[in-house]
This record gives structure tokens, sequence and C-alpha cells, in this order.
């Protein structure tokens, strides 16, 4: 414990005293751990990553960027590590792929004076990082639980998909239902579709044959929307009922710019936080504007009127 | 020698009781279970459902019988999966310009499927049985190439078909011949051609052989490379054929497409009675076993009497709880 303490310290005293420093002749290496594109939102943020590395790479010529993806917790600690050992990086911008087997590594990187920047996952230790950039979970629950409630009333019946439990998903659903409360909405039934097309598309089959009326769905993701519309386009019911997904897939963006009865609202959850992250990080390193602390990017609702500004075509998300 | 797999077969006849019948048991339970919690379980929606969503499984598992009878293994089939149905939306949405949307381009997408199976079991089938390399690590391999090729394929992000290629291939799922969806006449031919083959071909007995001992299978003068490398293009094929019908449902696939399918087909193999060791397999009591599977996952949904959090848990009881009713047939020999 008191180890810790002084290393504490010490990482404190080092990170004061090789932090941002303005100098423009000196040149930086950034290192940026993500995990690989797995699936739809990952996609996004690493097509994001790629994308806010090169903007700055031409604006910034002093700065230079180390980019790596990991499929699992164990590549990503060893990315870290052989960025710091071989590329002597100075500030590092990580998207934890999980939280508990991060936390040391980083810790360790921390504790050789290099600025961490922490994106989206929190380590489980406080006070590691310099600058927490994050997407709001409680935000994305109750922004689409406020739909509801102010669209729906005493009665209506809506059922629910869950994502991977996880604690952002039960961030996001307990949000959902503070939201909700005394509208009396009636929740007939939650089940996880793990944020998987396929997943949701077999439980919203479920949800149609077991009740007979169904006045809205939270998909609570873009990718499980698109499987809760097929069912329910098969099971003839489109007329009955709309849909909120969320994350702003383009996809989904596109159908309501069109303006699709069956998709009222979305919201955002940006892959694009990791651009925030990575510009601020850069910020820090190249001038002597202060950027350390936590910077949540709230999640904001997605109306077919202003559909066209979260629209990203070129994005794979 | 197919003396191993008479001796096998002999057995099985004069013990059949509890053996063969603890998957179907297991499965009648559920169905009482489920019509028991829901009225609505055995309608014709619900039932359509459940059963056209076991076609893609079901028809990889028959495929899997082969390879697993003959004593191999293939992780890379959810994979396969992914890959082939991003191959085929790729090519369809190529082809719409020379082809137009039509017959001509379903066709077109429905043979790069099934080629791009046919090639993908041939190259793990010609590593594991011409290489010499363990089935285990083949197909361990290319699970992972396929998955990460298809991630490349969709830059990360989704390979969605051609909105008007889409609504003109989607009759592949949601229709069907007198009221019976496409997928399940599928299965069922599958199922019954396969069932066919492992019974009354020398295709079927030469598998067994193989799967029973190797050595003993090519001193009776079977081909085992030849029969050992067919199996994994049948089931090569066979995901291609999984492929054509899952495609049209949602018209994309990603990353995540397939995930975990190469276990549940496995599963529903060796539920069905199916020897892990290879050297006996039964077709039709892998259908019992992808039958099974599908109907714990539609009973917990219709049901939600636990907490969506343990439906892991009680899959994996009841999964084990087949394979126990059927053992203790077993263990009076």
């Amino acid at each position: 414990m008191k180890r810790r303490d002084i290393f504490k310290g010490a990482a404190l005293g080092l990170a004061l005293a090789a932090g941002p420093v303005a100098a423009q002749d000196e040149s930086y290496t950034i290192g940026v751990a993500i995990p690989s594109a797995t699936h739809g939102f990952m996609g996004g943020l690493n097509y994001h990553a790629r994308a806010a590395i090169e903007r700055l790479e031409a604006t910034y010529p002093q700065l230079e960027f180390v980019l790596a993806t990991a499929g699992d917790a164990a590549k990503m600690v060893n990315d870290i590590e052989d960025m710091v050992a071989t590329r002597d990086i100075d500030a590092l911008v990580v998207l934890p792929f999980e939280s508990e087997p991060l936390t040391s590594p980083v810790q360790a990187v921390k504790e050789q004076g290099v600025w961490v920047t922490v994106v989206d996952r929190g380590l489980s230790v406080e006070g590691i990082e310099d600058l927490y950039v994050a997407g709001d979970n409680t935000g994305f629950g109750r922004v689409a639980g406020e739909y509801f409630a102010e669209t729906l009333g005493e009665g209506d019946n809506i059922v629910v998909l869950r994502g991977i439990p996880t604690t952002l998903d039960n961030e996001r659903v307990d949000a959902f239902n503070a939201a909700i409360e005394g509208s009396g909405i009636n929740v007939l039934d939650m089940q996880h579709g793990n944020w998987n097309r396929d997943d949701a598309f077999n439980v919203m089959q479920d949800f149609l044959s077991k009740y007979d009326d169904i006045d809205a769905v939270w998909a609570a993701d873009d990718d499980m929307a698109v499987g809760v519309l097929e069912a329910i386009d098969q099971a003839g019911r489109s007329g009955d009922m709309w849909v909120v997904g969320g994350a702003g897939m383009k996809e989904i963006i596109q159908r309501m710019m069109d303006g699709d009865p069956m998709l009222p609202v979305n919201v955002t959850y940006p892959p694009a936080q990791i651009a925030t992250a990575i510009e601020l990080t850069a910020l820090g390193l190249v001038s002597a504007t202060p950027v350390a602390g936590r910077f949540i990017i709230g999640s904001q609702r997605i109306t077919p009127e202003n559909a066209e500004q979260y629209y990203f075509p070129d994005s794979p998300f | 020698m197919t003396d191993t797999t008479a001796t096998t077969g002999h057995r099985k006849g004069r013990r059949i009781s509890l053996h063969v019948l603890g998957p179907v048991l297991a499965l009648i339970a559920l169905v009482i279970l489920g019509a028991s919690l829901n009225s609505n379980f055995l309608s014709y929606g619900n039932v359509t459902n459940v059963l056209a969503r076991s076609a893609f499984i079901g028809i990889i598992a028959v495929g899997m019988t082969f390879v697993i009878t003959a004593g191999g293994i293939d992780l890379s089939v959810g994979s396969m999966a992914a890959f082939v149905a991003g191959v085929m939306i790729m090519a369809m949405n190529a082809m719409i310009p020379t082809l137009g949307v039509g017959v001509s381009l379903v066709m077109a997408g429905m043979a790069v499927a099934l080629v791009t199976g046919f090639s993908a079991g041939l190259i793990n089938g010609f590593l594991i049985s011409k290489v010499g390399i363990e089935a285990f690590i083949v197909t361990l391999g290319s699970m992972g190439i396929y998955r990460s090729l298809t991630t490349w394929l969709a830059d990360g992000g989704t390979l969605s078909l051609n909105f008007d290629a889409r609504s003109f291939y989607r009759p592949v799922y949601y229709d069907g011949l007198f009221g019976i969806a496409w997928p399940i006449i599928v299965f069922a031919l599958v199922a019954i051609l396969g069932e066919l083959a492992m019974r009354k071909t020398p295709f079927g007995r030469h598998c067994a052989a193989l799967g029973a001992n190797e050595q003993v299978a090519k001193y009776s003068a079977v081909k085992v490379d030849r029969v050992r490398m067919a199996t994994y293009v049948l089931l090569g094929m066979l995901v291609g054929v999984a492929t054509i019908m899952y495609v049209p449902r949602l018209g994309s696939a990603s990353g995540s497409t397939g995930v975990l399918w190469e276990l549940e087909a496995i599963a529903a193999v060796i539920i069905g009675g199916t020897v892990l060791k290879g050297g006996f397999g039964r077709v039709w009591g892998t259908v019992v076993g992808v039958l099974i599977l599908s109907l714990i996952d539609n009973i917990l949904n219709l049901a939600s009497i636990v907490s969506p959090y343990l439906n892991g848990a009680i899959q994996g009881v009841i999964v084990i709880l087949a394979v126990v009713l059927q053992r203790e047939g077993k263990s009076a020999d």
C-alpha cells in the first residue's frame, strides 16, 4: 500500500515535469491503442481514429503517431508495452479493452512520465489518467427514456432489447427506467440482444409471438434496431409500433432523413469520441492549452429534422 | 475392415432404448414445457420462426456430423459462414450492373456462395488430409482468418446487399411452399439426404470406419485421405447452402455474423448422439440436437421466468442433461 503511494507521488511529479510543454521545435510521439474493428461501433471508432491521426499529422509536422488495434486485452497490454519500449511515446491514448486487466499496465506507463488519455471505459483505479474522454451512458438511456415518456402515456406497452450484460448496459437501462418512471408506460419485457443483429431479430420475433399489443420498442442500439425492424416487418406489424435505436448508424440515419415513420428519433453515442481524445491530447502536447480533466460527450437526440448533421456517409458505421 | 463398425452397430441395436431416446425425450419435454408456459408456443408463427432460425445451424450441423463421425472437427464454420456471406453480398452488388436485379442475379449469388464454401472446405480438407496437420489447429487457424477477412472486407463495418436486390431475394427466407418456409424445406432436404448418405452409402460407412480406426480403415481399402477431405468439402458446401438462406434474412454480414455457430453446431451433433471421438454418427440425432438448442432460447424468451442473466446457465444445464440421459443408456454396456 505504502509503496504504491510512493509510486503515485513519483508518478505525479514525473507527470508534472514531462507533461505538455509548449516547445514548437520539439517532436512528440503519441501512441493510440484501441480495440480492433469487430463490430459496427468499433469499426466507426477505428475509422475516426485513423481520420484524426491523418488530419493531425498534416497539421502538426512535429507529431508522430503509433496506432495499434487489439482483439483482446492481453494483446492490448503487449501493444502498450511495445510502444513505451520501442517508440518512446510521450502520450498514450487508450480505449481499454477491459478495465481490470488494463489498469496496472497503463499505471506503469503513467509512472514513466507518459501523458495518459483514457477513452470511453474507465480504469478500475481512479486518478491514473490525465484526461478522460467518454460518451454519456446515463444520458444515452435518459434521452431515449424522455422521448418515450413524452410520446407514450398511461397503459402503453413497450419492449426493451438490452446489450451484452455489462455495467455500461446497466447504466443505460437504469437511466431509461428512471426517465420513464411515473409515465405509466408498461415495460412488457427486457431481454438481451447482445448488440447483435441476428440475436435481436430472434428476440424480437419471440416478443411478437408473445405479445399482441406492443406500441414501441427501445432497441438501444442501431445494429439491434436493424434486426428488430426486420422481425416486425416479417410479422406484418409495421404500422403498430415504432423503434428507437441508438449510436447513429449511417443506414438508420439515412432512413430517418427519408422520414421513416418507424424511426422517429435516435440517440447519439458517437464513435468519433476517439477523435476528440486524440485531438485534445495532441493539443496539450503542442501548445500550452490546458486539457487535463474529464470530457464527457453528451448524448443528443437525433430527429428527422437534424439527422443530416449526424450523417457520415464515409464512415463504415 | 468394417468389422468395428458392424460390432458397434450391432451393440446399438440391442440397447436401443435410452441411448437413442435421450435427446428425443429431452426434445419432447421441452415442447411440453414450452406449450404449458405460453399458449402461443405451438402457434404456426412461432413454430415457423423457431424452425426457420434453426435452419442455418442445422444445415451446417448435418455437415459437421460427417466431419465428427470421421474423427475430425471443424472450428471454422461460423467464421466461414460470415466470410461466405460477405463475399456473396459483395459479388451480388458488383454484378447488379451487368445482370440487373432478377433471378439470374440471385442464381449467380448462390453459385458464388457455393463455390466459396466449396473452396474454403477444400483448403481445410487439403491441409488436414494431404499436409497432415491436426484438424483442430487447421480450423482454429482458418477460423481466425475468415473472421478477420470478413471484418477487412467490411472495413470494420457491415456489408449490406443493395436494397433492390435484397427486396427481390428476401422471399427466399420469408416465403415458402404450402405455408412451409424455404429454410425449413431446405433444412429438411439436407437432413434427409444426410441421413441417407450416412446410413445407406459407402461414403457414410467409410466415414464411420475412418473415425473408429484409421489404420483398420486404410487396410480395408478405404481411401482414407479422400474420405476425410470429402467430409470437409461437404461441410464447406453446406456452409454455402446455409449462407444462401441466411443472407436474404437481414441482407447484411459483418464481423459479428455467425459468432459461436461452430460451437452450437458441434454441441448439436454431440447432443444428437454422435460420438465426439468419431466412429459413429447419427444425422437425425443432430437435427434433434439443433431443435433442442433453438427451443431453449425460444422458451426462455417466451417465458421470461428467470433473469435473462441466467439464460446461458439454463442452456448449459439442459445441454448437459440431454447428454447425460444418453450416456446412462450407454454405460449399461
